[in-house]
Parts: C-alpha cells; sequence; structure tokens
C-alpha cells in the first residue's frame, strides 16, 4: 500500500503524518496521533461524530482524504481547551447545562458549534438547529445542547 | 483490503494526462461525499483517485452576462451567496437543504450532477434555471444543456477522458423568479421523496415562459415540458396553477415508482400540490 507524508497544522502546532495514502484525516487522528476525541459514528457522512474543524470550517474527518489535508490547519477537540486546562466557553456550557449525557456525539457537536460561533457570534435557535443539523446524538433530544450553545454564545460577550 | 492510489493534479492538462493514463480505472473526486462513501459501502475502489481540489480557479460564482459557477463552487458557497439567494433562489434552496453544513462545506455542484442521482437536489433548480454544463478535455471544450446531461440512473454524458468545468445559467434567467421543494421526513440529513422546482416570467398577469423540474420522479432528473407548455399564455390564476400540477404528476410527464422513502401515489400529490405552490412563490420573486 502506497504511503504519503503530509504536512499540516494540528491543534496549532506544525505535524507531518506518515500514513497509507488511503487513510482519512479521522483515522490519521486517531490511529497515527492518537487523538481519540473524533469518533467514527457512522462513517459515511451522517452522524457527525467525526467532526473537526479544517481551515475554519466544520468537515466529516471519515470523509476527509488525508492527501487533502496537506497545508491545511486542523483542528480537533483536543486542540480548544487553553494549554493551562481551563475550558473553552463551549465546553463549560455542556457541562453546565447537562450538554453531555453518554458522551459519544458531544466532541463532534462541540466542533459544530465552535465553527458556527466562529462565523456567527450571534446565532438564534434556528441558526443552532442548522448549524448542529449533522450532529446526531440519540440521548439528550437536543434540547440542552442548543441551550448550551446558547449560554457559550452569550458567555463570550 | 481497499488500495488505491491518490493523485491531486495542479492543473487541467494534468488531469487529462492522468484520465488518459488510467481511463477506466481512474474515478475523479471532489468534496469526496459520494465517492468516499461508496468506496467504503462496496469495498471497492478504482486503481486511482484523482483530486480536482487543486484546481482552484473552479473555485468560484459571478455574473458576467450569465450566471458562472465554478465546477468546484462548494453548496456552502451556493448558500451563502447573495446573488445565488437573491437571483436564482431555487437553486439556494436546493443547495442549502444537501446534507449537513459538514458536507456542504466540502461537496460541489459538479459533484452532486455528476454522481446523477435521480434525488440530486441541485438538478431540479438548474433544470428550471435552464442551466448548461461545460465539460473540458484533451479534444477541448463543449457545453451541454443540463436537459441533456443526465443519461440514466447515475449516468451522464460525460466522457471518460472529461472535467465538467463551470455551470452555465443564461442571464435572461434575472427575469425569471424561482422555487424548489424538497419534500422529505426530517428538515436535514435526507434525501428527497420528490423535488419540485418551479422558475417562471410574467407578462401582467400572464405566464410568458414557465419551466417545471422534478426530481426522484423518473430515472434521471426531469423537466414536464407538457405541464409548461400548458401553462405558457395562461393567467396566474388557481385554477390554471391546479392543472399544471395534474399534468405534471400524471404520466405525461414522470413515471414515478414505489420506493422506500415514499410510494408513487404519495410522490403524484406532492407534485399536485407543490407545482402550484412553487410556481406562486416563483412569481412573488421576479425581482
Amino acid at each position: 500500500m502506497k504511503k504519503v507524508s503530509v504536512s499540516f497544522t494540528l491543534n496549532g502546532d506544525p505535524v507531518t503524518a506518515d500514513v497509507p495514502v488511503t487513510w482519512t484525516l479521522l483515522k490519521t487522528l486517531r490511529d497515527y496521533f492518537e487523538l481519540t476525541g473524533a469518533k467514527e459514528g457512522c462513517g459515511v457522512g451522517e452522524c457527525g461524530a467525526c467532526t473537526v474543524i479544517v481551515d475554519g470550517q466544520a468537515v466529516n474527518s471519515c470523509l476527509y482524504p488525508i492527501p487533502e489535508v496537506e497545508g491545511r490547519s486542523v483542528t480537533t477537540i483536543e486542540g480548544i481547551a487553553e494549554k493551562d486546562g481551563s475550558l473553552h466557553p463551549i465546553q463549560t456550557a455542556f457541562l453546565e447545562n447537562n450538554g453531555v449525557q453518554c458522551g459519544f456525539c458531544t466532541s463532534g457537536m462541540i466542533m459544530s458549534a465552535k465553527a458556527l460561533l466562529d462565523q456567527n457570534p450571534d446565532p438564534n435557535e434556528e441558526d443552532i438547529r442548522k448549524g448542529i443539523a449533522g450532529n446526531f446524538c440519540r440521548c439528550t433530544g437536543y434540547v440542552q445542547i442548543v441551550e448550551s450553545i446558547e449560554m457559550a454564545a452569550k458567555a463570550d460577550k | 483490503m481497499i488500495d488505491y492510489d491518490y493523485r491531486k493534479p495542479g492543473n487541467l492538462e494534468e488531469v487529462f494526462s492522468l484520465l488518459k493514463e488510467y481511463g477506466p480505472h481512474a474515478a475523479l473526486i471532489a468534496g469526496g461525499t459520494d465517492v468516499m462513501v461508496k468506496i467504503r459501502n462496496t469495498r471497492k475502489a478504482p486503481e486511482v483517485l484523482i483530486s480536482l481540489r487543486g484546481l482552484k480557479e473552479l473555485s468560484y460564482i459571478r455574473k458576467n452576462g450569465d450566471y458562472h459557477i465554478g465546477a468546484l463552487a462548494t453548496h456552502r458557497m451556493l448558500e451563502q451567496s447573495d446573488l445565488v439567494q437573491r437571483e436564482l433562489t431555487a437553486l439556494y434552496e436546493g443547495a442549502s437543504r444537501i446534507g449537513s453544513v459538514q458536507v456542504r462545506n466540502v461537496a460541489t455542484i459538479a459533484g452532486n450532477i455528476c454522481n446523477a442521482a435521480p434525488s440530486a437536489d441541485t438538478a431540479g433548480p438548474l433544470l428550471a434555471l435552464d442551466a448548461q454544463v461545460l465539460l473540458q478535455g484533451p479534444e477541448g471544450e463543449r457545453r451541454v444543456p443540463i436537459t441533456e446531461f443526465f443519461t440514466g440512473t447515475y449516468k451522464t454524458v460525460r466522457k471518460e477522458t472529461e472535467v465538467v468545468t463551470e455551470i452555465r445559467i443564461p442571464a435572461e434567467m434575472e427575469r425569471f423568479g424561482s422555487a424548489y421543494w424538497k419534500q422529505s421526513r426530517r428538515k436535514a440529513m435526507n434525501l428527497p421523496i420528490v423535488g419540485i422546482a418551479v422558475s417562471l416570467r410574467l407578462d401582467n398577469a400572464t405566464i410568458s415562459d414557465a419551466r417545471i423540474a422534478l426530481t426522484v420522479a423518473a430515472p434521471t432528473p426531469i423537466r414536464a415540458y407538457k405541464a409548461e407548455e400548458f401553462l405558457t399564455g395562461k393567467p396566474m390564476d388557481e385554477a390554471v396553477l391546479a392543472e399544471a400540477g395534474r399534468i405534471a404528476a400524471s404520466t405525461d410527464c414522470c413515471t414515478l415508482r414505489d420506493s422506500l422513502r415514499g410510494e408513487a401515489w404519495y410522490r403524484a400529490e406532492i407534485i399536485e400540490a407543490y407545482v402550484p405552490r412553487m410556481a406562486k412563490l416563483a412569481a412573488e420573486r421576479i425581482n
């Protein structure tokens, strides 16, 4: 199997991955960099558990061929807290509003929320629901998640 | 074990030479939201994937007389374009309802039509907006009306050596209003049970020109010509629109089928109900 060497920025740090050319960004994050925050749920771009941010945009990392990451900037759930460990306002809001139950969708959900708030710091409920429409949660019924994102948007002001 | 090579040519000439070298053993990939899923689901891959994402010059939306949409314009670009939202509203509605933000951020308009699913959400709007598809190959460029682009389910006129480079919508569409309805069970992350796109022009209260397109109503996305002919020259009133809906839903226009997503009778009722509604909405949107 052909290998490829891909250099990019991962959570602010320059990195290089030497992996099979058929690997996805998700597999590279989990199996090469051992960043297991992004999850594989469906593997076909429907559930959003694998969501990460590439050059400012939320993408399904399970469908993102690793050669396409060359030169880009990738942010994962592991990269959004401060270096001293203090949580990102969206993480805090999810904890305080019970936006997390089983937790499987949470990292993808928070990355979609972050991409949304980075582009639209003052979203209404519909904007939020559209922003996370590609992230399935089978526990919460979404209400606490939407409230968490609303609270994070307020906290950021 | 799935195995393939992945190439990232930097310009069209390199794409053509790779397509020539690998012929039927190559597949083009842009956003990957269809190609990567298909590889995973079928456990089969071509020998080589040729990525078009390096062709940055094909990522544009502009109006220069006609409307020009580069092949690599993503659904997100279409969704966030004021020009598309204002003047090609049906296309805005189709693009903004595909998949999720994550999918729309990478999935391209050319990918949507080249995959050629009967349910393609941009296909109905593009048919109603009289789009043309520009293809480039080693022998030069050709322009195909989108009405002739789809040749079957998941099949198009694109030759193995060609690349779709642009979708062009004629300038006269600025005088039309347009609307697209996607009938689906959920508001997001869903394929249409049936899709209805209408564009029209009015001369006072008379419909001077109309296009009606249907998706998941036949093996390919189609135009409902008989219903369009009926509308042309008629007044914009309830009885006329209702009859156009009945014609569009009939076997004069489509070949509806029962499938997992919906039954034929249901699709017919939705077409009948929504052709008039989309026509009215399109009329309100004439600039």
